[in-house]
């Protein structure tokens, strides 16, 4: 394996300033989503004194999940040693905070009072995990701004591994926090499950290399870097794993509801009566990002396609959002069973299966998120030397020939 | 001549003072016999609210409570009953297997061990010391993880603009609510409006008292005949207790 080199794009093509002005647009439009939302208040969304976390919530967790795992492949190279891996970390730290970044813009926006954000981080309630994971996403910016700097920095190089170690603790603790969200909450039956937070992490993985690999295949297919066979067969037996964990998480979580009498309700709904939570969660996140993709991983034939490898990533992103969506919404619009044995009614929608339909706003608001992250990044590989300049096999394959 | 002035002047200044004192005393002593306990004494854990509810007496399609509770909260709705704030709500249920009818009043239970407090990140969500639940309305960032929490669906969450809001129970745009069992008049000797609707018209369905005084009504109906938590399972030790169910 030769010594790897590393260069900033050149950004000075039409087609970068326009990718850089169509995310602005993006941006702008969330803002004014925002400002519409916050202005009239709440009630011109979806949500609702029922369904009180919608769209945005869905976006925000996709992308904070999604975060932690994209730092995995700088994590194999400095924790686990694989060599191959090492000249693909700065772009995955990188893309790790930008995803992060989208994430809490979305969260902090949709809060009721997002003007009180001074209030969140310095007023705190230690038994709250909401208070705990603001302090583990501040710590992950620095954490892994700290790995980025031991990458880049060759006088800094000796404590790489270190911090990287540190970077890999602190995301699984991170997203043992975000999975906790829902893990620790004993009210409503689809949560309250210690699993939540094992299978947010290997959500983590699986979103996170997936959104990984479109951003590597696209960086360097617009800026003519050569990217070779090795790293992007690598990459896809990986995602193969990641996909296949997660599908042996959502199959033990329902299984096992599906032994206790009193999670019987809620499973009937999600697997069989839940209409579209139903739809999402078995062609969505089943069919969509799960099964299909692995059959691909594993077809032959494709193997070193990229423009499958791109599918099966849209895939992995768009089962997801399924999943993301199932949990946070499904979970919510299943009805809280208060009194067990009884049917329920009352003006305040007990006992239903409550509605949502998510607006425009929200929607905007979510993908704007996604636009900061994706700039982020476009902006980044631009100012700092995050690529390396080829990805040849010769060159990142560390059995080649030299 | 000097000392003349002087003895004037000293009555003048006695009858000032005494006439001053019997002016200004029925205000600071009546005050005193208004106010049970002064503001600035704290709320102690000797006491701890409570409510009693006899679903035997709560009459289906009766809302003298809640419509109370909205006019002394100015819960003015906005038609979006999806959206709209309910602190106290009727609830319908009939048994599965039997038929057998209840009809009850349900708000926030004002748990010992309340889940919306144990999650709120800036502890906005809060817990007096005499137990009754609460939301600081000055650091509540509006992000309904308390809502997510609580087992008994009772907060909500004000989604737009309010006017005409009631001095005694200021509400907030973006931030979470729910009953406050009328601190404002219990902390006046007086009793939350839902209750004194109910016994005000008869039903005499609720009761409001010290569950800490074994002397206290409340005390002592649950202890001779008991009194049941909603999902008792979760163990949170509610303050709201019923009968009937």
């Amino acid at each position: 394996m030769k010594k790897i080199e590393y260069t900033r794009i050149k950004g000075h093509s039409l087609a970068y300033y326009g990718l850089l002005a169509g995310l602005g647009f993006i941006i702008l439009l969330g803002l004014l989503a925002t400002w519409y939302m916050e202005h009239n208040g709440h009630y011109v969304t979806g949500m609702s004194n029922q369904i009180v976390w919608g769209m945005p919530h869905v976006f925000a967790i996709f992308l904070i999940v999604a975060a932690s795992g994209a730092l995995n492949v700088a994590s194999i190279a400095s924790v686990f040693g694989k060599k191959i891996y090492d000249p693909l970390s700065r772009l995955s730290a990188l893309l790790s905070i930008a995803l992060l970044a989208g994430g809490l813009v979305v969260l902090l926006l949709d809060l009721g009072r997002p003007d009180r954000l001074i209030v969140a981080i310095t007023t705190y309630n230690f038994k709250s995990i909401f208070a705990w994971n603001i302090i583990l996403y501040t710590g992950f910016f620095a954490i892994v701004g700290a790995y980025i700097w031991m990458m880049m920095d060759h006088n800094m190089h000796k404590y790489k591994k270190k911090v990287g170690l540190t970077a890999f603790v602190w995301r699984l603790i991170l997203t043992t926090g975000t999975g906790s969200i829902f893990g620790f909450l004993v009210a409503r039956s689809a949560y309250d499950a210690a699993l939540m937070a094992p299978m947010f992490i290997i959500m983590s993985f699986a979103f996170g290399l997936a959104i990984f690999i479109l951003v590597l295949m696209a960086a360097y297919n617009w800026t003519g870097r050569e990217l070779g066979d090795a790293v992007i067969a690598r990459l896809r037996s990986l995602l193969g794993v990641f996909v296949a964990a997660v599908l042996y998480f959502t199959a033990v979580y329902h299984l096992t509801n599906l032994y206790i009498t009193e999670h019987h309700g809620v499973e009937q709904f999600i697997l069989r009566d839940g209409g579209i939570y139903t739809n999402l969660f078995w062609f969505g996140q089943v069919l969509i990002g799960g099964l299909l993709p692995l059959a691909l991983i594993y077809a032959p034939g494709v193997k070193t396609c990229r423009k499958t490898l791109a599918l099966i990533s849209t895939m992995i992103i768009v089962g997801g959002m399924c999943q993301i969506y199932v949990i946070v919404i499904g979970g919510q619009a299943y009805p809280m069973e208060l009194f067990p044995g009884y049917e329920v009614s009352s003006t305040f929608f007990d006992g239903m299966v409550n509605s949502y339909s998510p607006t425009l706003p929200e929607i905007i608001l979510g993908l704007s998120g996604m636009a900061v992250s994706i700039l982020l990044v476009s902006f980044a590989i631009k100012a700092l030397s995050f690529l390396p300049t080829s990805l040849a096999d010769s060159i990142a394959d560390p059995h080649a020939a030299k | 001549m000097s000392d003349q002035i002087n003895d004037s002047r000293r009555q003048f200044l006695s009858k000032a003072a005494i006439a001053g004192s019997v002016t200004i005393a029925p205000g600071v002593f009546l005050h005193q016999t208004a106010q049970a306990k002064p503001d600035e004494k704290a709320v102690t854990s000797a006491t701890r609210w409570g409510m009693l509810i006899d679903t035997d007496k709560c009459s289906k399609g009766c809302t003298d409570c809640v419509d109370a509770c909205n006019q002394e909260h100015a819960l003015t709705g906005f038609d979006r009953p999806e959206t709209d704030a309910q602190y106290i709500r009727k609830v319908s249920l009939v048994e599965k297997q039997t038929g057998h009818e209840i009809s009850l009043p349900l708000m926030c239970q004002h748990c010992e061990k309340p889940p919306c407090v144990d999650v709120c990140p800036t502890g906005a969500s809060m817990k007096r010391e005499d137990g009754i639940v609460l939301v600081d309305k000055h650091i509540c960032i509006g992000c309904r993880y308390c809502m997510m929490a609580c087992p008994y669906k009772a907060r909500s969450f004000v989604h737009e603009t309010i006017e005409n809001q009631t001095l005694s129970a200021p509400r907030g745009k973006g931030t979470v609510e729910s009953c406050t069992m009328c601190t404002h008049r219990v902390d006046k000797d007086g009793i939350p409006a839902c209750v004194e609707a109910c016994t005000d018209e008869n039903h005499n369905a609720m009761t409001f008292g010290d569950l800490n005084d074994p002397e206290s009504t409340i005390s002592k109906e649950l202890k001779k005949h008991g009194g049941k938590q909603i999902r008792a399972d979760l163990q949170l030790n509610t303050g709201v207790r019923y009968q009937g169910l």
